[in-house]
């Protein structure tokens, strides 16, 4: 009785669907000189558990903003963003690191990878600022690293590995604080075909593992792994491809 | 919580390790800052502490008075055979006894040139005549024998007391108490051996003197008042009652009434200003006042030089937050949040800047260390400095490290990951 007098939306829109990240109608502007620049201009959408996303689009779409707003990098100018039932919008820098740090896991077109630290340490990071004990945190890299194949390169700099390697070290560090959500951006923009598709099938099979994937590219083939297809043009949806034309 | 302290200081240390040149430029300044601190507070305390020393020797409550050419003598003297005429007067010691209060003791001192000559060995020495007061004010400890009594001035006895410096440049030993040395024609028996002064030169004993001291009614009876010095051709004699008369005042404030009240009977005594008064106790104060004021001028050079060492550690850890700012870009954008950016890179700048001090510190007992070995001028260094330099070079790391980790954490993670 209490939820009708006072009625919670966020309580409702995790009722109403399994919505892991609902966005709701969200804009993000930005100042360029003395101009607006509307990067989003109301997008609604809800990506639920477990669901494998690509965000698609020509550049200057809004593709960046939305990754970065749905990374908890940076705060909607209007709308609502709930991220597991909490709203975003309403949080400050500590508690938006403390989010990234626990619910999520950023893969990057150009790796960022920290080029002065070994494979091992890159993974380690997010446990380092969990606070993870150093013995826990090296076994725990280390069974990621045999995930990804590269069990034997833990004490090298990523600069003695390859693209692809390096972006199986990204992945990597990216899955070591076991988040709900990977995001990508251009995870393959940077690799060549046949190591771009060793990616890919790796996140499917993360995504199959349950982790909800979403990325952002502009290639189609990539996208074609996504169970659903988002494309936005001039900061708003085009339309949503997907599975069951949900939405 | 601990361990992560110690980790976090682990890592500052790697990521310093990795510039290894730039990091040891950069904590260059702050050596040298921290190293000349402590070198020049350790000249500086050293030199104060022997000065203070020498003053305290002296005795606090001691003034003394001591006779001095005066300048119209000093221009007269060029001329042959002019006989100068100068110093304290027998009177002089007589006229304090009696008029002047708060004095303990008035101790006169006769100054002569003179070889002396024990058993095979000649050696110029200096006579001291004085009363037996001189070693009650001096307190100077006994090798062997006995120091000269009342007995010995009242009864003119020819008898004398070697230093042990003296001593042992004639090669007497104690079995030499009892024996005869002679002095200018006329013999004195070495009674005691007294311990020479430490340490360089003193007022009443200048270092590498030959002291015999003998009763100063011998003294004069024997030796008179008249000295003649040949030099190279010319002679200039001179004629001089006391050289110096120590005085004792009774307590330490009476010090300073006691000195006026001689300056003015010497005043109305002496014609020309052939005598010169000096207070240990004056000259300690005074010691102590520019020993202040040395440390206020080292303090400011020290801390211009801190600064000049934290500047270029602020320097060189903002071009490091510039180049690095990707790094923090993916730091942030992994969930570090913004005091642990700030942690990070101060941790590295108060790593860098103790290790400065540290090398500092090691700079700076090696300095003063050759200046001891090379000069032979004292050097102390005081834990106090030692302390205080670390203190202030880590301080130093923690201000001018503050605004650089700032900065680094103020970055956007969005613009810091788009950073090339």
């Amino acid at each position: 009785m209490s939820d009708l007098a006072k009625p919670d939306p966020s309580a409702a829109a995790v009722s109403t669907s399994q919505a892991l990240v609902d966005l709701e109608d969200v804009c993000k502007t930005y100042l360029m000189g003395t101009e607006e620049v509307h990067a989003l201009a109301g997008v609604s959408v809800s990506f639920e558990k477990g669901g494998f996303w690509a965000v698609m689009g020509p550049s200057g779409s809004g593709k960046s903003t939305l990754l970065n707003l749905l990374g908890c990098l940076d705060r909607p100018t209007s709308g609502r963003y709930l991220l597991n039932g909490a709203d975003v919008s309403l949080l400050d820098d500590d508690e938006l690191s403390q989010l990234r740090l626990r619910e999520l896991g950023f893969i990057f077109q150009s790796f960022n990878l920290i080029m002065q630290l070994t494979v091992q340490e890159n993974i380690e990071l997010p446990l380092y600022y969990l606070g993870w004990e150093a013995s826990k945190s090296a076994a725990r890299a280390r069974e990621l690293a045999d995930m990804v194949t590269l069990g034997d390169r833990l004490r090298h700099k990523p600069a003695e590995l390859s693209g692809g390697q390096q972006q199986r070290v990204a992945i990597a560090r990216a899955l070591a604080n076991d988040p709900w959500v990977l995001l990508a951006d251009e995870p393959t923009g940077n690799l060549d075909s046949s190591t771009g598709e060793q990616i890919m099938d790796l996140l499917c099979e993360l995504n199959s593992q349950g982790k909800t994937v979403i990325l952002v590219t502009h290639e189609e083939h990539v996208a074609s792994y996504a169970k659903r297809r988002l494309h936005l043009l001039d900061g708003v949806i085009d339309r949503i491809e997907g599975e069951d034309d949900a939405k | 919580m601990r361990s992560k302290l110690l980790r976090n200081i682990h890592l500052g240390v790697k990521t310093l390790l990795l510039h290894k040149l730039r990091s040891f430029l950069t904590v260059l300044g702050l050596v040298f800052g921290v190293g000349s601190v402590i070198a020049m507070l350790s000249v500086g305390e050293g030199a104060s502490r022997e000065a203070l020393d020498r003053i305290r020797k002296l005795g606090s409550n001691n003034i003394i008075l001591s006779a001095v050419k005066s300048r119209e003598d000093e221009a007269a003297s060029t001329v042959r055979s002019f006989m100068s005429v100068y110093g304290l007067l027998y009177d002089d010691q007589l006229r304090v006894e009696e008029t002047i209060p708060h004095v303990l003791r008035a101790v006169p001192v006769k100054l002569v040139r003179k070889n002396g000559i024990l058993g095979e060995r000649t050696l110029e020495l200096r006579i001291v005549g004085t009363t037996a007061g001189w070693f009650e004010l001096v307190k100077r400890g006994l090798v062997a024998g006995r120091t000269l009594v009342r007995r010995d001035i009242d009864e003119h006895s020819a008898v004398c007391v070697l230093t042990e410096y003296g001593a042992r440049r004639l090669l007497a030993t104690r079995h030499t108490i009892g024996q005869a040395i002679r002095i200018g024609g006329n013999c004195f028996e070495v009674v005691g051996i007294i311990r020479s002064e430490q340490g360089g030169g003193k007022i009443q004993t200048p270092d590498r003197e030959i002291d015999a001291y003998i009763p100063i009614s011998v003294c004069r009876e024997r030796f008179g008042d008249v000295n003649i010095r040949r030099t190279s051709g010319s002679r200039e004699m001179e004629r001089v009652e006391l050289h110096q008369l120590l005085i004792e005042a009774d307590n330490i404030q009476t010090v300073q009434p006691v000195a006026l009240a001689l300056e003015a009977m010497l005043k109305r005594f002496h014609k020309k200003q052939d005598y010169q008064i000096s207070i240990p106790l004056a000259l300690l104060r005074q010691a102590e006042a520019t020993k202040r004021t040395f440390n206020i001028v080292l303090g400011s050079i020290a801390a211009i030089s801190l600064l000049v060492g934290g500047i270029g550690i602020m320097n060189i850890m903002l071009a490091s937050v510039t180049e690095r700012t990707r790094e923090i870009g993916i730091r942030r954008a992994i969930g570090a949040k913004r005091r642990q950016i700030i942690s990070q890179f101060l941790i590295e700048t108060v790593v860098l800047s103790t290790v400065g001090g540290l090398i500092g510190i090691a700079v700076g007992l090696f300095i003063p260390w050759m200046i001891t070995i090379f000069s032979g001028m004292p050097t102390v260094v005081t834990l106090y400095s030692l302390v205080l330099s670390l203190g202030i070079s880590m301080s130093v790391g923690i201000v001018f490290g503050l605004y650089p980790a700032v900065r680094a954490a103020g970055l956007d993670p969005i613009v810091a990951l788009r950073h090339e």
